[in-house]
């Protein structure tokens, strides 16, 4: 089973979920394996500590032309052809700014002159290890590389044989994102109950309902603010999986890097009642 | 005129409060919101908006089911798993590249223009606000970010105003580094936690790359005293001025839900922090050689 965990709206909670729920998961005997798919800020390795037992570099293809081959200023279908205005005619040659190739291919797929050789370009880290009972994978985005998707897919993909994977989702509705939650069997929606908080869920609503995700919703950080998510979610007729309550002491775990599970009482119990309602709402799907 | 940015790699930080409490400071300004898909920062600006526009930007495919043979050619090329099973294209996850199109041999597939979202000019009591919203799931939330900001560019040299305001997306990709285009200073918002402490890095390293020089605003002190004199010796190691601390308090959520920025709900108290706050970013921008446009 594939639980996503997301939010629209960052900073809500959703790495406290994915590792506070996987560490559950282990204490009740089942194999877990949590996801990092937020490749930009990747924090799940602060809670569960994971020792990294592999660690390799992806790329992506970029194109090449090869300029003997290359049929010159009367063909220029590449150049035509790309859509991201990855390649250039500059004066004599084609010029190819890897930094807007989305790696689709289509320039080697329409050169008539086979000129167009591949390339690489490196897209980050992905990297895998244990952690106390549970398989952590995540990835690291390079500094300045600007498309995050076809590494999250890469850490999916090490990841694939696992058979109950939490992931943890990056912030945003956008294009990330979609590829964090394709796949998935279930989604959890983080929110803290504030105005930021709840329009940003109304987002997350809305991009699970559109990719047919079947999911509930986490109240985090439950009477920081006000009640108008509680509202929002009997009127929309949207399950409450679960509670974790505020407090300053749940702030301070958060920030040394502990699980809440293991310092925090209440939110231990919010973490148990969250499971006992995924178990019901994907009654269909094996976990054990 | 110069331009002015608040991020923190992280989300949750306090960027949207703070940029909220900026705005109410300082000299006439123009602001832009550009974190186009998780927009918050209207809800405390409750703009009038004045003017709608679409943003159309790259392709999408489609395949007409009376042309298709199922001959599969459209989805064994795609490099973005966006062919569905029964060979009809996933909006979400096409990126627009035309291979489908081009691979075809029925003529089935076909590109056209790309609706990704609106854009808005708008009103606000602190100085026009150009704001976005992305679709669902859309691609091109870089570009769109680069919209807003040419737009809130040329309102500001309209209007002969010599600040823009930027609210920025968490994160280190797309979007962040669109944001950070031909901007002059970045405000980095952190948090004394172990996970914001490993973000505010990783997006420093980012201004770095882009030469963008950088401030650190301290948010939620309270939280873990050890870990703000870590973010402090980080700072000094890496040249990076502080230009303030901000206590970990419940009036920011309080003034989130009276729609108010922390300088109006509490005028006297966090707002004169603001206010001191400003005056020292304001120094460091004077500081901050104009760039050639």
């Amino acid at each position: 089973m594939n639980i996503a965990i997301a939010s629209g709206k960052g900073g809500t909670g959703k790495t406290t979920v994915a590792v506070n729920l996987a560490a559950l998961m282990k204490e009740k005997n089942l194999d877990a394996a949590v996801v990092d798919c937020d490749v930009e800020e990747p924090n799940v390795q602060f809670f569960l500590n994971p020792t990294w037992d592999k660690e390799w570099t992806e790329t992506m293809f970029v194109p090449r032309i090869d300029e003997d081959k290359c049929l010159g200023e009367s063909c220029r279908k590449c150049v035509e052809l790309c859509e991201f205005k990855a390649l250039i005619w500059m004066v004599n040659s084609v010029m190819v700014f890897d930094e807007l190739c989305h790696g689709c291919n289509l320039c080697k797929l329409a050169c008539p002159a086979d000129a167009v050789l591949d390339s690489t370009r490196e897209l980050g880290r992905v990297r895998s290890g244990g952690a106390d009972g549970i398989t952590v994978y995540g990835g690291l985005l390079r500094v300045g590389e600007a498309m995050a998707t076809p590494l999250i897919r890469n850490v999916k993909r090490a990841a694939q044989e696992e058979k109950n994977q939490i992931w943890d989702c990056p912030p945003g509705t956008s294009c990330p994102v979609i590829a964090s939650l394709n796949g998935a069997d279930f989604a959890v929606l983080v929110c803290e109950p504030t105005p930021f908080g709840l329009h940003d869920l109304k987002l997350a609503v809305e991009l699970v309902r559109v990719l047919s995700i079947p999911f509930g919703v986490v109240v985090n950080r439950a009477g920081m603010g006000d009640r108008r998510v509680e509202e929002y979610l009997k009127q929309e007729n949207i399950d409450l999986l679960a509670s974790i309550p505020h407090s300053l002491e749940a702030a301070q775990a958060y920030s040394r890097g502990e699980l809440l599970i293991h310092s925090i009482p209440e939110a231990a119990a919010g973490f148990e009642t969250l499971w006992s309602n995924i178990l019901r709402k994907t009654a269909d799907k094996a976990t054990a | 005129m110069k331009e002015l940015i608040v991020i923190s790699g992280k989300g949750g930080t306090g960027k949207t409060s703070i940029l909220a409490a900026l705005s109410s400071l300082g000299p006439k300004k123009v602001l832009a919101d550009c974190d186009v898909d998780a927009a918050d920062l209207h809800l405390i600006l409750h703009p009038e908006i004045l003017e709608t526009f679409e943003f159309i930007s790259g392709k999408e495919a489609h395949i007409d089911p009376d042309l298709c043979t199922a001959c599969g050619i459209c989805a064994e090329h795609c490099a973005f798993e966006a062919i569905s099973p029964d060979f009809q294209v996933v909006p979400e996850h096409c990126e627009g590249c035309g291979v489908c199109a081009f691979m075809c041999p029925e003529e089935a597939a076909s590109m056209s223009p790309r609706s990704c979202g609106f854009w808005y000019k708008s009103r606000t009591r602190f100085g026009p606000l150009v704001h976005a919203a992305l679709k669902m799931g859309e691609e091109n939330s870089g570009k769109l970010v680069t919209t807003v900001r040419e737009a809130a560019r040329d309102l500001a040299e309209e209007k002969g105003v010599d600040l823009v305001l930027v609210d920025g997306s968490p994160g280190i990709g797309c979007p962040v580094i669109a944001s950070l285009a031909n901007i002059d200073l970045a405000v980095l918002v952190a948090e004394p936690t172990i996970s914001a402490v490993h973000d505010l890095k990783r997006v420093f390293e980012l201004t770095q790359h882009f030469k963008i020089p950088a401030l650190v605003l301290v948010n939620k002190v309270d939280i873990n005293p050890e870990l703000v004199k870590e973010i402090h010796a980080y700072c000094r190691e890496n040249n990076v001025p502080v230009v303030g601390e901000i206590p970990y308090d419940r009036k920011f959520t309080q003034a989130q839900i009276a729609g108010k920025s922390i300088t109006e709900f509490d005028p006297k108290g966090l707002g004169k922090d603001m206010e001191r706050i400003w005056e020292k970013i304001e120094k460091h921008l004077e500081d901050v050689a104009v760039k050639t446009k």
